[in-house]
């Protein structure tokens, strides 16, 4: 029989800790099998955050580092200026990102460091609970905004990939959803264009997954997926917000 | 041009039977085990293996890596 799909062997046997459902998988799944693909399992070093994914390196099959809450962008600099020839990269979650570590995202993203850095959003605070996050979309449930988050209490949610498109620092942003087969595929090349930009030496790499927390929502996993269809692409669109290639050849 | 076969391997001691596979299958071929896995959890099976497209729709999805798929030669 000619295997036609079989579970990537950049990810180790061990049996995820995320809830059923849980996207971090998808994720976890689609970075590794890109690096396995692109044979740079041995090269690539990782750096996983605080948040549901505290122990990615335990599932990820190359060498990892943890880091304090946010840090991860500084610690991942700080491997990638001592070993120029690896593959680095940093995998948070929108409370380790977009919240606690916004002042090192976006001094790294500013610096250009030449790293990729794959950002998960669910909208929630995962681990702690399901708090708000700063991503919470507004009138979403959670447990610090019971009657759903509200404009003139918590603001608007961040968009960050808008945000870091500002700088000049950046060579690639784009975001995509794990909410189906066809966004799963788009979300692949969206993590191998971020990796080849950072092979050529082109800058800061960044992709944001949308993704579903279906235990903090309070949904079954298949209608999370349909949420996140309704609710989340219309406020955060799906696309490449930079790509430094494109804007050279003058087709942005 | 022959038909082409695909096979189904859902690892049961993986699955922790969040049943996205079962939504995405363009052919409704997948159901829950009424008998739980090790962990507590009903995990995936396949109804009709023959009916298979090979779409691969239910590994993309499987977030824990318990869908393997093979094409029969």
């Amino acid at each position: 029989m000619k295997p036609v799909f079989e579970y990537t062997k950049g990810m180790t046997d061990a049996i995820t800790s995320y809830c059923p459902g849980c996207t971090h998988g998808v994720a976890h799944r689609l970075i590794m099998e890109t690096l396995d693909e692109m044979g740079l399992l041995g090269k690539a070093i990782g750096v996983a955050p605080i948040g549901c994914s505290v122990v990615a390196h335990q599932f990820m099959n190359v060498d990892m580092c943890e880091s304090a809450h946010g840090r991860s962008p500084a610690i991942a600099s700080g491997i990638r200026r001592v070993h120029p020839d690896k593959v680095v990269f940093t995998y948070q979650g929108d409370g380790d990102l977009a919240s606690i570590g916004m002042g090192e995202i976006m001094h790294a993203a500013a610096r250009g460091e030449k790293f990729s850095t794959f950002f998960i959003n669910n909208c929630i605070y995962g681990m702690t609970g399901g708090q708000m996050a700063p991503t919470t979309l507004i009138g979403q449930r959670s447990t610090t905004s019971v009657d759903g988050r509200t404009r003139e209490q918590a603001g608007m949610p961040l968009k960050m990939c808008e945000i870091l498109s500002t700088l000049d620092g950046p060579s690639y942003i784009e975001r995509v959803a794990l909410d189906s087969p066809a966004h799963i595929r788009a979300a692949k090349k969206a993590v191998r264009k971020a990796i080849e930009y950072q092979l050529a030496g082109k800058g800061f790499t960044f992709v944001e997954f949308l993704s579903i927390c279906p235990t903090n929502w309070g949904l079954t996993p298949p209608k999370a997926m349909e949420w996140l269809r309704e609710n989340m692409i219309p406020y955060y669109p799906l696309g490449v917000y930079k790509d430094e290639e494109a804007q050279d050849n003058g087709d942005k | 041009m022959p038909k082409k076969q695909f096979k189904v391997v859902f690892n049961r001691e993986r699955c922790k039977g969040c049943e996205l596979c079962k939504s995405f299958c363009p052919k409704k071929l997948i159901e829950m085990d009424t008998q739980v896995n090790a962990r507590g959890y009903c995990p995936a099976m396949m109804t009709d293996q023959t009916q298979c497209i090979g779409c691969q729709s239910c590994a993309l999805v499987c977030p824990d890596g318990a869908i393997a798929i093979y094409e029969e030669e």
